[in-house]
């Protein structure tokens, strides 16, 4: 668990969680692409996320692609949060983010 | 070929044969699927049935069966009208001895184009791959809420 928390504070690393979770199934190019980091430094933060389970990898054809593992995501939400919490934490999520889309 | 929706890996404390045993089993599927129980003789080609509360949910057939390393088998929901028209998907679970533990991949591909079954299958997998790895780690599986259980 120590590995998820250290993958998950940088925030370059946590953008390239976001455009995983925007469209699974990326190259290292299609990641790079538009990204104002270096080849090297995605590649890097791409092995730091896989070793902490929260990416995951497939071969296809000759490409390596990758997905977005939220697994040891959930077991996180698992141990703290309560399964009748569910419900009231979805509500707190909604609201928030209703009222803090009316701000944009 | 078109490239999976879906790649999910989780590393479990067990043998590859008691994970098999815990994808496979009728009973013990039920005690962590959220209620959802697999009956199958896992045979390639044998209809395989995820049954809850007595209701079939999704229907499938066994494409590949090789103890304890590798099972894939097609997806149908049926559960809903319009998921139940949908051409399968496939699912496959990869099963690796990593260090002490399994290493287990679970794929999923071959969703028709807009398939409404695949944004529900998207929660589903991260909650039934978490309860699993607890069931066999610590004896107790994951609690639920019905409603959100996929």
């Amino acid at each position: 668990m120590d590995e998820v928390f250290k993958a998950l504070a940088d925030a370059s690393r946590r953008s390239l969680l976001d455009r995983l979770h925007a469209r699974n199934g990326q190259t290292l190019n299609e990641l790079c692409d538009g990204l104002a980091m270096s080849r090297q430094a995605v590649t890097k933060h791409l092995a730091i996320l896989e070793a902490a389970n929260l990416v995951a990898t497939h071969k296809h054809g000759r490409e390596k692609l990758h997905y977005l593992n939220p697994v040891p995501i959930h077991e996180i939400g698992e141990r703290w949060i309560r399964k009748f919490e569910h419900g009231k934490l979805a509500a707190l999520s909604t609201l928030k983010r209703q009222l803090e889309k009316r701000d944009e | 070929m078109s490239k999976p929706e879906f790649v999910y890996t989780t590393f479990i404390k067990t043998t590859p044969e008691k994970l098999w045993h815990a994808l496979t089993d009728r009973a013990f599927t039920e005690s962590y699927w959220f209620g959802c129980s697999l009956t199958s003789d896992w045979k390639v080609g044998s209809p395989m049935q995820m049954t809850r509360d007595g209701r079939v949910m999704n229907e499938c057939v066994i494409l590949e069966s090789d103890p304890p390393r590798r099972l894939c088998y097609s997806w149908l929901t049926v559960f809903d009208e319009v998921m139940k028209k949908e051409q399968p998907s496939r699912v496959t679970f990869v099963l690796e001895p990593s260090q002490g533990a399994v290493k287990l991949t679970v794929t999923h591909e071959d969703f028709a184009e807009g398939s409404a079954t695949l944004p529900s299958i998207s929660t589903g997998w991260p909650l039934v791959l978490s309860s699993l790895k607890s069931i066999l780690e610590t004896g107790e599986p994951l609690a639920f809420e019905k409603t959100v259980a996929a």
